[in-house]
This record gives C-alpha cells, sequence and structure tokens, in this order.
C-alpha cells in the first residue's frame, strides 16, 4: 500500500518539477507575470509532496517492509529504529530520494524570499532548479526506484514496482542489513552534511544562469547568493570533517584520508567552490573576472552532481560497472549537456562580462587571488585526472592501474605549500596596487617571527626539510593573521576610544566575512601542522604478541594483557576485544582496547581502533589477528602519528570560523556612509 | 699497503652480505618487512584499500605469500614483479611508467603550466594601461594613490545606492 502511495507522490512530484520548469520559461519569455508565478507556486509545491513520498519510505523502512527490495537491502530486524530512519541514505535509490528532498527544500525556500527588484531572476532559477530536480526524480521514478516490491514469479523472485501477471508478493524473513561500516555515528550525519553542501550548491549556479539568460551580468547574482555560497561551503566542508573522522575511527587505517576516489569526488567541488568564494571578491570589490566566476560556480554545479554520481554508484571500479549500471550514462550525458549550455551561455554573453576596470599591479590583492585560483585548479586538476586516470587506461589498453596516495600527494604537496604561502602573503596585499616594498614592509616581521619558530624547531624536533618548509610556512600564515587582528584592533582602539578586546570583537563583528575568513586561514595554518605530523613522521609496526610480551614504538610500550571475544545474539555481532598496558618511557599511561567486531549477517569485520590521543601524538592500535587460544597470542599493528589532533581541532575552528563569517549581520546590510567612510580611513590601506 | 687496506674493505663487505644473506635464510620475515612490500599492492578486489591494512582473509594470504617469498629470499622488485605477471599493473599502487600511463604523470604538470601561461598574459594584459595616463601616474605617491583609491570606492559606493 505504501509503497504504491510513496511511488505515486514521487512521480507526482516529478511532473510538477517539470511543470514549474515549463511554466517558468514559458512565463519569462512571454513575459507573464502569472506564468512565473505559477512555475513559482509549483516548485513550492514540490517539498511538500516529496517529504509525504520521503515519509513513505520511511514508514516502509521503520516497519520492516521486506517486501520492498530497497528495505531489504539496507535494514534488517536487528537494527535500532534511528539506523532504520538513516538508512534512507544508506543506498544508492533511498540517497537519491534524499538529494530530491533536500533540493526541493532549498529551491522552495529560495523561491520564498522577496524578488522586488530581481524580479526577473525567478524564473530562471526555477528553470535551473526545476531541471535538476526533474533529473534526479526522473532517475528516481524510472530508473532506482526505492519503492520496487519482491514478486513471487512462477517459483522464481523478480522484483518489479507492479504485480507482474500471476504474482504473489514476496517477504523475506530478514533483510540484509545497512553495510556496518555505516553504522557508525559519523556515518549517519557525514552523508547528509555532504549532500547539504552539494545541493546548496545548486543555488548560486541557478542564479547564475539566471544573471546570464537574463543578460543582468553585474555582480547583484553574486550578492544575492553569497550567503547560500558560505552556508554550501560549510556544510560540504564539515561534511569532508566527518568523512575523516569517521575513517579514522573505524576503517581501521590509521589515516583520515585516503585518496579513494569517492573522496575525492567530495573534494573536487570543495576546491571549486573555495576558489570561487575567494574569486567572487574580486569581482565585488574591482569588478574583474566576471567570465571566470561564471566558470567556477558551472564547474562546481557539474562536479557537485559528478560527486554525487560517484559516492553512491561505484561505477569508478571499472568500464563495465559504469555501462551496466543503468544511472552511469544519464548522468553523464546530464553533466555533459548542463556544462554545454551553461558555457554556450557564458559565451553568448562574452561581451557584457567585459572587466569594469583593470588591474593595477601584478601584486595587487586581486592579482594573487588569481594566483591562489591557479592553484586551486591545479589541485582540482591532479585530482578529476587521478580519477579518472583508471578508466581511461581500461578504454584505451584494457589494462586497469590503480592510482594511489603516493600519486596525488607528490602531485598536490608543493601546491598546497604554495597555497599556504598565498595565504600569508595575500592578507598584506591591498587590492588595486600593491609594490614590492609595500608588501616587503608588512611581511618582515611576520617572516621573521616565523624563521625564528622554524629555527627554534631544528633545534628540538626535526632536521626534516620538508617539515622545517611546512611549519616555516604554517608560522607565517599564523603570525600574519594575528598581526591583521592586532592592527585592525588597535586602530580602531585609537580612533572609537574602546578597550582592546571590545576594539576586537567590534571590528569583527562589522567584517564578519573579512575576520571570519582570517578564521579559517587560522584554522587551516593549525590543520596544516596535524597534516605535516602525520604525513612526514607517522611511525607504524606490528607484531604478534604473547600474554606479557611488548612491542615498542617511538617511546611508547605496548603490552599485551588479555583477549575476550563474545557475541550479542540480539545485534548479529561477535566482538573481539584485546586489552593491552600502555608505558611511555617507563610510566603506566593506562590501558587501550583495539577491537574486531564480526558482523555475521554482512560476513564483516570492523577494525574499531584503540586510540590515546593527546596534543603530541595519537597511539593508535589495530587488533589484526588472534589465535583461538589467547595464549597464542594476537597481532597489533600500531601506529604513532604524531600531531594528528591538531588536524581535529583545526576542523573545528573552521567551522566556526565559516559559521562566523556566515552569520547574519545584525546592522543593516546598508549602513551609513559616512560610517563606512571613517571606518576605512581608521584603517591602512592594506588591511582592505 | 693501499692493497691491505682495500682487501681488507672487500673482505669486510664480503663478510656483512653473507652474514646478512644467512640472517635472512634464518629467521622468518617480521610483520614490518611484509607490510612494506605489501604496502605498494592493491589486491584486485579491495578498491582502494592498500594490502598492508586490508583486513579481508584473501589479503591476509597474500600477505603470507610475500612473507614466503621474502623468506626464500626473493627482492621485493621480484616480488612485486611476481604479483604484476599474476594478476596485471592494477596491483600496483602507481601505474607504472611505461606506454599510455606517462600520459597520467605528464598531463596535470603540462595543464597547470599551460594555466599559469595563460594567466600571465592575461594579468600582463590586464595591468597594461589601457589609456595613456599621465606620465606622473608611475611616480605618485602611495598617499595619492590611496586617495584615488578611495575616492574610486566612493563613487562605486554611491553608484550602487542608487
Amino acid at each position: 500500500m505504501f509503497a504504491e502511495f510513496g511511488y505515486g507522490v514521487l512521480l507526482v512530484t516529478f511532473l510538477v518539477a517539470l511543470y514549474s520548469v515549463i511554466a517558468a520559461a514559458y512565463g519569462a519569455v512571454k513575459k507573464s507575470a502569472s506564468m512565473v508565478e505559477s512555475a513559482r507556486r509549483a516548485m513550492f509545491l514540490t517539498f511538500p509532496l516529496i517529504s509525504i513520498g520521503a515519509a513513505s519510505l520511511i514508514y516502509l523502512l521503520v516497519n520492516n517492509h521486506f517486501e520492498v527490495s530497497f528495505v531489504y537491502e539496507v535494514t534488517s530486524l536487528s537494527m535500532p529504529t534511528y539506523l532504520k530512519v538513516t538508512a534512507w541514505w544508506g543506498g544508492q535509490a533511498g540517497s537519491l530520494v534524499f538529494w530530491s528532498f533536500l533540493l526541493s527544500g532549498f529551491a522552495s525556500a529560495v523561491t520564498l524570499r522577496k524578488w522586488d527588484r530581481d524580479i526577473e531572476f525567478l524564473p530562471w532559477v526555477v528553470v535551473v532548479c526545476g531541471i535538476t530536480l526533474a533529473f534526479f526524480l526522473g532517475l528516481v521514478v524510472f530508473f532506482e526506484n526505492p519503492f520496487t516490491r519482491f514478486w513471487l514469479v512462477g517459483g522464481n523472485v523478480e522484483s518489479h514496482m507492479f504485480a507482474p501477471l500471476n504474482a504473489t508478493i514476496f517477504t523475506p524473513e530478514d533483510g540484509q542489513g545497512l553495510n556496518p561500516l555505516l553504522r557508525h555515528p559519523g556515518m549517519i550525519i557525514h552523508p547528509p552534511m555532504l549532500y547539504l553542501g552539494f545541493v546548496s550548491f545548486v543555488i548560486p549556479y541557478a542564479f547564475a544562469i539566471a544573471a546570464l539568460v537574463t543578460g543582468r551580468t553585474d555582480d547583484r547574482w553574486i550578492r544575492l547568493t553569497r550567503r547560500w555560497s558560505l552556508w554550501a561551503w560549510l556544510f560540504l566542508s564539515f561534511g569532508l570533517v566527518l568523512g575523516g573522522r569517521w575513517a579514522y575511527d573505524v576503517l581501521g587505517w590509521g589515516g583520515y584520508w585516503g585518496w579513494d576516489p569517492v573522496e575525492i569526488a567530495a573534494f573536487m567541488p570543495w576546491l571549486t567552490g573555495t576558489a570561487f568564494l575567494h574569486s567572487v571578491m574580486i569581482q565585488e570589490k574591482r569588478g574583474l573576472l566576471k567570465h571566470w566566476n561564471m566558470i567556477l560556480v558551472i564547474l562546481t554545479y557539474s562536479l557537485v552532481i559528478f560527486g554525487t554520481f560517484l559516492t553512491r554508484s561505484g561505477v569508478l571500479s571499472s568500464v563495465h560497472a559504469f555501462a551496466e549500471s543503468a544511472i552511469g550514462p544519464l548522468f553523464f550525458v546530464f553533466i555533459g549537456v548542463t556544462f554545454a549550455t551553461s558555457i554556450a551561455l557564458i559565451i553568448w554573453r562574452w561581451p557584457q562580462l567585459s572587466g569594469e576596470t583593470e588591474m593595477k599591479s601584478m601584486l595587487s590583492r586581486e592579482a594573487l587571488f588569481l594566483l591562489n585560483n591557479l592553484l586551486f585548479m591545479s589541485i582540482l586538476v591532479v585530482c578529476f585526472w587521478g580519477v579518472i586516470f583508471p578508466l581511461v587506461s581500461e578504454l584505451f589498453t584494457g589494462q586497469k592501474v590503480t592510482v594511489g596516495p603516493a600519486f596525488y600527494e607528490s602531485a598536490t604537496g608543493p601546491l598546497f605549500a604554495a597555497l599556504l604561502f598565498l595565504m600569508g602573503v595575500a592578507p598584506l596585499s591591498a587590492w588595486g596596487h600593491s609594490t614590492i616594498q609595500t608588501l616587503g614592509r608588512s611581511i618582515w616581521k611576520s617572516s621573521l617571527a616565523a624563521l625564528i619558530v622554524t629555527l627554534i624547531l631544528l633545534a628540538v624536533y626535526t632536521n626534516n626539510i620538508y617539515a622545517l618548509l611546512g611549519f616555516f610556512l604554517v608560522s607565517f600564515v599564523l603570525f600574519v593573521t594575528f598581526q591583521e587582528f592586532w592592527r585592525g584592533a588597535r586602530a580602531r582602539q585609537k580612533t572609537q576610544d574602546e578597550g582592546f578586546f571590545t576594539a576586537l570583537a567590534r571590528l569583527m563583528g562589522r567584517n564578519r566575512r573579512r575576520y571570519g575568513g582570517y578564521i579559517i586561514h587560522i584554522s587551516i595554518a593549525v590543520m596544516a601542522i596535524g597534516i605535516l605530523g602525520i604525513e612526514l613522521f607517522q611511525t607504524e609496526t606490528q607484531g604478534t604478541l604473547a600474554q606479557g610480551e611488548e612491542l615498542n614504538i617511538s617511546g611508547y610500550t605496548v603490552q599485551y594483557r588479555e583477549l575476550a571475544s563474545w557475541g550479542d545474539q540480539g545485534k548479529g555481532v561477535n566482538y573481539t576485544r584485546a586489552v593491552v598496558d600502555i608505558f611511555k618511557n617507563g610510566i603506566y599511561l593506562g590501558e587501550l582496547n583495539p577491537r574486531i567486531d564480526y558482523y555475521a549477517e554482512a560476513e564483516q569485520n570492523m577494525t574499531i581502533p584503540g586510540n590515546r590521543s593527546t596534543l603530541r601524538d595519537d597511539l593508535y592500535i589495530l587488533l589484526v589477528d588472534w589465535q583461538p587460544v589467547s595464549s597464542g597470542g594476537a597481532t597489533f599493528k600500531i601506529y604513532v602519528n604524531p600531531l594528528v589532533n591538531w588536524m581535529w581541532i583545526g576542523s573545528l575552528l573552521f567551522i566556526a570560523g565559516i559559521i562566523f563569517a556566515a552569520w547574519p549581520d545584525r546592522e543593516p546590510v546598508e549602513e551609513s556612509l559616512q560610517k563606512k567612510v571613517t571606518q576605512r580611513t581608521s584603517q591602512t590601506s592594506a588591511a582592505d | 699497503m693501499k692493497k691491505y687496506l682495500r682487501a681488507i674493505t672487500l673482505s669486510l663487505i664480503l663478510t656483512t652480505l653473507f652474514t646478512g644473506f644467512v640472517f635472512a635464510q634464518d629467521d622468518t620475515p617480521t610483520d614490518n618487512e611484509v607490510n612494506k612490500v605489501a604496502h605498494q599492492l592493491y589486491c584486485p578486489v579491495c578498491e582502494n584499500t592498500p594490502l598492508d591494512v586490508c583486513p579481508t582473509e584473501a589479503c591476509r594470504d597474500w600477505r603470507e605469500l610475500i612473507r614466503t617469498m621474502l623468506a626464500e629470499g626473493k627482492t621485493e622488485d621480484e616480488i612485486l614483479q611476481h604479483f604484476v605477471d599474476q594478476y596485471g599493473d592494477r596491483v600496483l599502487a602507481q601505474p607504472p611508467r611505461t606506454g599510455l600511463n606517462w600520459v597520467i604523470y605528464i598531463a596535470p604538470p603540462l595543464i597547470i603550466l599551460f594555466g599559469a601561461i595563460i594567466l600571465f598574459r592575461s594579468l600582463k594584459e590586464w595591468t597594461k594601461p589601457k589609456v595613456a595616463t599621465p606620465a606622473s601616474g608611475e611616480v605618485r605617491s602611495e598617499a595619492s594613490a590611496k586617495r584615488d583609491d578611495y575616492v574610486a570606492r566612493l563613487e562605486e559606493e554611491v553608484k550602487k545606492r542608487k
């Protein structure tokens, strides 16, 4: 009952989305306000509709309707209810519905805004959102239907949406259950965050296309979507961080980022999105780079669709998997058509998009931002090429290849280092003009301080040249950025006669985007400390220990005490948990419990590390193997991950920085001109 | 004297080599030695999981095979080659630098270089003054430059408020 109902609702939603596209386009072309209004309402209607469809799916998931093939694939009797709900995005069909649900929500929210002087954008925003929504719903309705059920036809079980002739419904006793790896709390919020990020980037894209079509190519579309882009970026970043934490806690290979194609698929839109966030500032401040911003937002949209496709479908494993997957070629065509159309629009509007001013200096802020964009694009090229090369290779030579982390690390390492350097220099350069002298004058103090830090590190911590270079850049960025806070607050303190911290707080509150950006720069530098630590100083060892024996690594001693196995029939999980004692330089630090959870129904092991985390390093112990008789011994793999905690601290700060930047201003946007003038003059030209 | 020294060095090297060899023969290779080789391999089934950390049964067997081959005195390269012969290039963590695979190493730097050239040329184009500015433009004091920028911004501001 609920299956047919849910399917019917999704079908109707699909048709409504199609209608909104047609009505909006017709209304825009014929200048019919009532048609546009009708399209707007249709778009708004999709949200309650798809919510009902999704609710039907959740009902089926929660109530163990295993006759529905999707429910059978992702849930089982032993799963708790909250997991059954989140199993919604645990499989491909469900996540497509989830994606559509989010997009419909965002598109509806956009249609509710006050359009007043931007009314000409409205129909085209509806068209873009509607086409995207209809595409995803079309996939759901025609190809990846989550409501398909099992039928017994002449002794065979087949899955169909509607009853074949002479068929009876077939209900398996229990489902296969969600992949145990996906039952981690991180995996429950990671996909929604990532999807939120993906989907909210559709909105800036929609406005960009609207600007192109209507020919209103000033920076209005950018101002309208500024906050959308920031929130999109926030969700995407948070999603990536959660994914990393999940990998660190659950996947059991001692790291958080393995340059897996699926990870990279989520990282690529982040790269173009980050480049976009920087380069729109040039357009806002200087009226330059209009073409480029359009290209960036289009690329981001295409990569978002590409990423959605990759993260769930596994088509990258081979060309054949791609060809066999029903939706693979459709995605391919959709990305191709939207990309080509968007680029065609840019070419059509090319003359209107030329810059309003000219660039004055190669060292100006805008020139450095361009360099930043070049670096982000370069990282994108490396990532994209690495991800698709195995397919290219298989296509041309029939030989599959693996592109492992070493390729990405060696190719992107220098690029990331250059980005860090730019992050230190760019905030000091002025919009419009900068010279070696002005730049040098503001840079030398921070460089000197960073050099001193590096020398200290050389004396007490490491003589690894890459590490020293990295730490130099990190401290350089930190000094520069703190100096920026200091200078701004001091200037305000003097002119406004406030205390230092009041001045700092007000300064930041009045320039949320700028100081939010600086917080983010600091957080990136902090994250870089962790990344340098784990990339350059990670040590590992592995050995089989009898009870009482020990392994030594980087000053730690790990002593094997005991091991126990027990089963939890209700959950269908068998736990094996070891107890090891940890010493450092002879001092007892406590015990750790690496364990392996064996999920019988999925026939899958989950390796949960025992981790002792400090700011200095993580002692990360994995139980690799054990003998049935515990005296026979157990095999442990031990990593020491220096400084990795800074990665997580930096991530939290990063998220805080974006929230700070994206938070709505308390003051009205249109400040009095006078106020702006006093503020501006109180700051040095470089500080703007 | 020189000859004597050389003889000693040679015999020392030989002894080291020999004892090293005997040592390798005697001991079963440690997990760390196995993992060092395994880290460079990917089994064809477990996508994107290096062999040294892959928890599946099949990968465990592969690691034992590496241990046996190490015990037999095979070098790292020989072991890697063995797996390549059996399962193809895909078991290697990086595409070998042969034939079409060169493309993966060459294309990104070329594309990046191309991008850099485009950027540099556009920057040059943009920074070239379009209209002849007064010669004093070059030697303008910083203060007046700041002032101009400020006026420009003010105008921009006013334009926006219309």
